[in-house]
């Protein structure tokens, strides 16, 4: 557990580079950051999320109040013993250029006197865990890309097996389509590993999905809100919140609600390969196209298929749901799809049938009514 | 003049005997540069990589380089008026002559290492300190690796510039190649001066090429770009996690920064022979 008690950072001048237009960048802050969770900082720039996360290893010391960790203060500690026993990613990974990374890897357990060989092979697991090709060990930082030196970068901060975490935007200098990926894997690990983390950034979906708590920091550095993601969706504390949650609240709340068992409808499909005469013998003007394992491939425009199913005749608009995903991913595949019906898979990937928007609709009302009177529970499961 | 005689020259048994001949003044031509060298390192090194270290008192670097419009050999003989009378042996001229070619090296020297720890990536040195290194280790084991092309270049150029220069500790009547170009000047006997020349062209060649060996083995491949150009290809097609890496197409490449700073042609081969090739009308300017 990490526990700030009145934590205070003031700058002399306007100089600091979390200051803003004040002196102060973090104000009187008290926060604790659970053992085992994952405790988001976010908020503009200037709210001081990055200075709060740097005092907890002291690369910037507080002006006043007290940090501690399980119970000591860090103050108290020697500063390398300190920062060796706390993992550390950065945004840009700040790998060391001239090491492979492998031992980019071991830099902490070389630091604290682990021998060689045990350090390396421990490297080598934790190369693999972070999803990294095991030959990729004897590369150097600038053969791998953005999002690959971002994933040694967490290796790194793992490998002496620290329990807290900082990480400052570690994700956020890679490109949307890497950055899921990352968020994904980490919150995989995360689920293995369950070390306390202490998360900054800037970005609220980011907050949003990976937190189990969120901290929204307003600028000069003061907590505006500390509270669940679906709390904070549902129920931000003032108009500062609100406005930096941002816009879609409600659809965004149900990523947090687990889709209910819904009946779904047969979908009747065709394969590639079909000709245009199953195509319409099917008899709506939108077909599903599945593959040979049965994983929905995508639409096809029964008017515009010439002679047979291809790809190219494919529409890839519409979203996949899964049977164990979220009422929002439920309700997207029912929008997003040319037919109106909405396409639903198993966790394997295969067609289970297909649902639309307005018998989702229903499944929300009735979740948010068993949230409203707890007796009511029941009788929306029955539904 | 002709080929035959600066062959003839060389091929003479006697130019390559006792204490006038080859072999002898090129030791002494190596001793005064190694002396200069050590001098000149001793000082720039640990200044430079302070000043790279700490960020302050940056303009040391800009005050050297200025430095470098001194002319050496006018510097030499205000010097030896200076020190001469107060000493009464051949280190009156040692003395001088090592002083003035120490103030040539200490300019590469102290930008190349300054530049070099300079350069290292903000993010790498922010990671090393909040990892647990102390400022030692975070300069020896992160800063210093990293600063090493630079620094290697800075040593590089030093070394040609202090061989090319080194002729004129003939002028205070001490040894080295310069003699051949003083004495042959002095006796009008030009294929002496121009196979002095060539010697010193020479040293100046190997010694780069020595220096060029070295860099290539101490240097990290992950910082000399060799590891880059050999398997970024190999990386883009067949890696599984292959991302889209947008800035990283021109890491390979050397660093602007190194031209720039390291001064103006004193890195190429070709600009010192074309510098030591005519010391004598060099160093009357």
């Amino acid at each position: 557990m990490i526990r700030f008690e009145g934590v205070t950072k003031r700058y002399a001048d306007a100089s600091g580079t979390e200051s803003g237009d004040g002196s102060v960048a973090v104000d009187d802050l008290t926060l604790e950051a659970p053992t085992g969770k994952i405790t988001v900082l976010v908020g503009p720039s200037g709210c001081g999320k990055t200075t709060t996360l740097r005092m907890v290893n002291r690369m910037i010391t507080p002006t006043s109040g007290t940090i501690s960790i399980d119970g000591r203060d860090t103050a108290s500690l020697d500063v390398a013993e300190l920062r060796r026993g706390i993992g550390y990613v950065i945004q840009h990974a700040g790998l060391f250029p001239h090491r492979t990374v492998l031992d980019n890897v071991t830099t902490v357990p070389r630091l604290l006197g682990t021998d060689k060989r045990t350090a390396r092979s421990r490297a080598m697991e934790l190369i693999e865990r972070v999803g990294l090709d095991p030959a990729m060990a004897r590369r150097y930082p600038a053969q791998l890309s953005g999002g690959q030196q971002q994933r040694v970068g967490v290796a790194r901060a793992l490998a002496a097996d620290p329990p807290v975490m900082l990480m400052d935007e570690p994700f956020s200098a890679v490109d949307p389509v890497v950055r899921e990926q990352l968020q994904n894997e980490f919150l995989r690990l995360q689920s293995d590993l369950g070390k306390t983390i202490l998360f900054v950034t800037h970005d609220i979906d980011e907050a949003v999905k990976l937190g189990d708590q969120v901290a929204v920091l307003r600028v000069g550095g003061v907590l505006a809100q500390l509270d669940s993601p679906a709390t904070l969706l549902a129920d931000p504390v003032d108009d500062f919140v609100a406005g930096f949650v941002g816009r879609d609240r409600g659809y965004r709340a149900l990523s947090f609600a687990a889709a209910p068992e819904l009946s779904l409808a047969d979908e009747p499909t065709v394969s590639l390969g079909a000709s245009a005469d199953d195509v319409r013998a099917v008899g709506t003007p939108w077909v599903l196209c599945v593959g040979d394992a049965g994983e929905p491939l995508g639409w096809v425009r029964a008017a515009a298929v010439e002679s047979e199913v291809t790809r190219t005749v494919l529409h890839r608009g519409g979203t996949v749901a899964s049977t164990t995903g979220s009422l929002r991913a439920l309700l997207d595949a029912a929008l997003s799809s040319p037919s109106g019906r909405g396409v639903v898979a198993d966790a394997d990937g295969r067609l289970v049938g297909t649902i639309r928007a307005a018998e989702v609709i229903p499944a929300i009302e009735a979740r948010r009514d068993a949230a409203a009177s707890p007796t009511s529970a029941e009788e929306a499961t029955a539904r | 003049m002709s080929l035959a005689k600066i062959f003839g020259w060389f091929t003479d048994p006697a130019n390559w005997q006792g204490a006038d001949g080859v072999p002898h003044r090129v030791l002494e031509h190596l001793l005064y540069t190694g002396l200069t060298l050590l001098v000149a390192l001793v000082v720039a090194v640990p200044l430079g990589a302070w000043v790279g270290h700490s960020g302050r008192l940056r303009w040391l670097v800009t005050g050297a380089n200025a430095a470098r419009a001194v002319p050496t050999l006018g510097l030499l003989f205000a010097v030896s008026m200076f020190v001469g009378p107060l000493i009464q042996s051949d280190l009156a001229f040692v003395i001088p002559s090592i002083t003035v070619l120490v103030l040539l090296a200490i300019p590469p020297l102290l930008s190349g290492t300054y530049a070099g720890i300079d350069s290292v990536e903000p993010a790498a040195r922010d990671a090393a300190r909040g990892m647990g290194m102390t400022g030692w280790q975070v300069l020896t084991k992160v800063e210093a690796p990293c600063a090493l092309p630079l620094f290697l270049s800075g040593l590089r150029s030093a070394t040609l510039q202090v061989i090319a220069t080194a002729t004129i500790a003939a002028s205070v009547s001490l040894g080295g190649l310069g003699r051949y170009l003083i004495d042959g000047l002095a006796s009008r006997d030009y294929v002496q001066m121009v196979c002095g020349s060539i010697l010193v062209a020479a040293l100046a060649l190997v010694a780069d090429g020595l220096l060029a060996l070295l860099e290539k083995r101490a240097v990290s491949p992950g910082i000399s770009g060799r590891a880059t150009r050999v398997a970024r290809s190999r990386a883009r097609n067949s890696d599984p996690h292959s991302e889209p890496d947008s800035d990283g197409a021109d890491r390979s490449d050397p660093d602007p920064r190194q031209a720039a700073l390291v001064g103006s042609g004193t890195t190429g081969p070709v600009q010192a022979t074309a510098t030591t090739g005519t010391p004598s009308e060099r160093d009357r300017t």
